[in-house]
């Protein structure tokens, strides 16, 4: 019995062309980032692991995360939090609704709800920010919240589909060493697809070449 | 299987009608309708129908007007496009055509035939000084014994209709970019269109040329307003033969249905014909540039002004009539204006405005929600084939491939043996199998273009598909919607045939009292019910438009994302 992410005999192939086989664990708090070129199923492999793999992509193994085999769940119960190229916040949803929409309902009054979030703009240091529209927010901040919405949401792993990527480079490192941050303190394994070779040297944990 | 659901729902709202509606229009045709004392099959109806004085003349003017109108439609507007795309002209006849695909057929009519009739606007501003009249002339420029007219109210009606298709499928091609490669190897504008996108841009638009084509070979509302008269177009002549109390004369209406059904298949005929004759003579491969296109181009921009200009200048004409106390001819303003129609609203327009509304937004609303429920069940079923998607793209199209008049004939037969004839529900269906497939076309790319990692991003922070739906879709396409529903508004608004022939005479809208005016010379009567006809679309377009701007006033990015 292990916790963190494990990828048992992971297969994906496409009209029966294997595009990758896989087994790995990732410890809680650790990186497993996957680097290749494009078109080499690197993200085909996050879309298998958050549950939205579609045909004519095919997938064979297991995937136990924390125990709990996920293979077959649909992505609402898998407890997997995902983040894109781009931070993806719902435009007609003000910052703070975007993190209301994160945090679970979970028997929590109103007062609570909104605490939670006042608290969880705080620890990114954008405490001002809960009324304002996401569209007038620069590139690192709406990243920030977009964070903060997959935490909120306590997923039990990351999976990162090149994050940092629209960032510039002075960012870059700051995000960075956050999303790191905060994933070791929550003990979350973290799966990182990147084409950035600083990305895999920052996250210093193993390395898989597609 | 819930997810076929909503699929089989729709087709069978589309097709049902359109087979029951043409085995209807079948047996009559050949004699058997009891209800009128046809008892056995017999061809009287078909060799009364040919029998008839001058019906290969209606035929032939049938076909000449619908193929002359799709041809001169399509040309224009492929044509306008090779030469303008990107061009400031070409802005300003997007913004300019956008409003006006929601004029009613009939209100176009209107408005041209006030443009160019002998005692109309245009001979009223070039007299006496030009023409020397001082009387209208005893000229006929309208209802011109070839149809002349009516094929100029066709394809100021059809040109916003075909260029709005095309404007949405130009990304979908790549064809800016393949534009910018064919200029650099040094092609013309339009030889570079021509040859380039055309093909692609072509496939993509296919479906609604050929309903464009059908529609204008069996097309009533227009050919009553502009249309020669002696003799009529085929269609027309079946709604006169349609109401007459002799039964031969109707069983032969039914015949003449079906001649439509056959008169239209062949226009498509010759369609595919001219299809092939096209693609033998453009040799692409030819590397002839056209590079000094220019005075070409400036041809195609002045034919689309005159369409534009024709189309904007007529529908202006409606308030102005609609207000007018006096207007002497050749005076180029009223001598007098009265407000007095509108002020008594209520009493001379206020029944038909209410029934058109009544019929209208239950079947945009119904139609929207068929719509949405087809699309969120599409999204959520896993791995729809794109056979499929074309399939029901197709079976969407085809109430607009048939002629109108072709079906509804058996529909309203139907209908009366269901004692449902005349009644505003029976309508409503009527209208929907016209409104549904507008309402699909128009949300169905914003949908699909969404950006599908909203709904990931939800559902991985655990939202169930219920709520990805309520929360993030639907509120991220709310501007789409609201612009379909108000699309689907203008389509029953403009619905002319499914009213009078389903609701008996009894069911009155705006738009059919407008065609029963049009024969009498109330003018400013006939443009109060043309500007309603106007006004009532534009009312929908923007409410949709204000709704989303007032909710998401404070959130820059819904401004552009569709």
């Amino acid at each position: 019995m292990t916790l963190g992410l494990m990828l048992k005999d992971v297969k994906i192939s496409l009209g029966g062309r294997t595009l990758l086989s896989l087994s790995k664990t990732v410890a809680p708090g650790d990186v497993l980032t996957v680097m290749g070129d494009s078109g080499a199923g690197k993200s085909t492999l996050l879309e298998y692991v958050g549950g939205f793999l579609r045909p004519p992509f095919e997938a064979t193994g297991r995937l136990i995360l924390n125990n709990r085999d996920i293979t077959t769940l649909s992505p609402q119960d898998r407890h997997v939090g995902f983040m894109f190229q781009s931070p993806l916040l719902f435009p007609h949803m003000s910052v703070r609704d975007n993190l209301l929409f994160g945090l679970p309902n979970g028997g929590m009054t109103k007062h609570e709800r909104a605490t939670a979030v006042e608290a969880s703009l705080c620890d990114i240091g954008m405490d001002d920010f809960a009324d304002r529209d996401p569209a007038t927010l620069s590139g690192g901040q709406q990243t920030r919240i977009a964070l903060m919405r997959l935490l909120l949401a306590e997923p039990e792993a990351l999976l990162l589909d090149e994050p940092f990527s629209s960032l510039d480079q002075s960012r870059r490192a700051d995000l960075r060493d956050l999303v790191f941050r905060l994933a070791r303190e929550r003990g979350l394994p973290v799966l990182l697809v990147t084409h950035d070779k600083e990305d895999a040297d920052a996250a210093g944990g193993d390395l898989v070449e597609l | 299987m819930m997810s076929r659901l909503p699929t089989a729902l729709v087709v069978l709202l589309l097709v049902g009608p359109l087979l029951a509606g043409l085995a209807g229009t079948l047996l009559p045709a050949f004699g058997y309708l009891p209800a009128l004392g046809g008892q056995e099959l017999s061809l009287r109806p078909l060799r009364d129908l040919f029998a008839t004085p001058g019906i290969f003349r209606s035929i032939g003017l049938s076909l000449g007007t619908g193929l002359a109108a799709t041809v001169l439609s399509l040309a224009i507007t492929m044509l306008f496009v090779a030469g303008w795309m990107g061009t400031p002209a070409f802005k300003l006849v997007r913004r300019l055509l956008s409003p006006l695909l929601a004029v009613p057929h009939a209100a176009a009519a209107f408005g041209l035939a006030f443009l160019i009739a002998p005692s109309g606007f245009l001979v009223r501003l070039l007299s006496p000084w030009a023409t020397g009249f001082d009387r209208p002339p005893d000229l006929l420029i309208l209802n011109d014994p070839f149809g002349v007219a009516m094929t100029l109210g066709l394809i100021m009606k059809e040109v916003p209709f075909l260029f709005l298709m095309t404007l949405a499928v130009l990304p979908q091609t790549d064809s800016f970019r393949k534009m910018k490669v064919t200029a650099t190897l040094g092609y013309g504008r339009t030889a570079g269109f021509l040859k380039a996108c055309l093909p692609e841009v072509y496939s993509r638009i296919r479906l609604p040329v050929l309903a464009v084509l059908v529609y204008s070979t069996s097309v009533v509302d227009m050919a009553q307003i502009l249309g020669p008269t002696t003799p009529a177009p085929l269609a027309p002549r079946i709604m006169g033969w349609m109401a007459d109390p002799d039964p031969a004369i109707r069983f032969q209406a039914s015949a003449a249905a079906l001649l439509q059904l056959a008169l239209s298949g062949l226009a498509l005929l010759i369609w595919f014909l001219l299809e092939r004759i096209a693609r033998r003579l453009g040799h692409s491969a030819s590397g002839k540039r056209h590079r000094r296109d220019r005075p070409f181009n400036l041809s195609v921009l002045a034919g689309m002004s005159i369409v534009v200009g024709g189309m904007v200048a007529g529908i202006l004409l409606l308030p102005i009539w609609s207000v007018t106390k006096s207007w002497w001819f050749p005076d180029s303003l009223p001598a007098a204006l009265t407000a007095k129609l509108w002020t008594g609203l209520g009493e001379v327009a206020g029944a038909p405005l209410l029934t058109t509304l009544a019929i209208g937004i239950p079947a945009s609303l119904i139609a929207g929600i068929l719509v949405l429920w087809h699309l969120e069940a599409k999204t959520r079923a896993r791995g729809v084939s794109s056979a499929e998607k074309a399939a029901f793209d197709g079976f969407v199209f085809l109430p607009l491939l048939v002629p109108q008049v072709s079906f509804l004939f058996g529909l309203q037969v139907l209908f009366a043996r269901l004692h449902l004839d005349g009644t505003m529900f029976a309508v409503g269906l009527g209208h929907l199998i016209f409104v549904l497939p507008y309402v699909y076309l128009s949300l169905k790319d914003p949908w699909n273009e969404l950006d599908p990692r909203f709904a990931k991003i939800a559902s991985s922070l655990g939202s169930s598909a219920n709520r990805i739906f309520l929360m993030v879709r639907l509120p991220l396409l709310l501007r789409p919607l609201l612009v379909a529903l108000a699309v689907g508004l203008a389509v029953s608004v403009g619905q002319y045939l499914p009213t009078l022939m389903i609701g008996a005479g009894r069911v009155v809208t705006i738009t059919t009292e407008s065609l029963a005016l049009s024969s009498g010379g109330n003018r400013p009567l006939i443009a109060l019910y043309g500007t309603l006809q106007l006004l009532v679309p534009l009312i929908g377009f923007s409410v949709a438009a204000a709704i989303p701007a007032l909710l998401f006033r404070n959130r820059a990015a819904m401004k552009v994302i569709r």
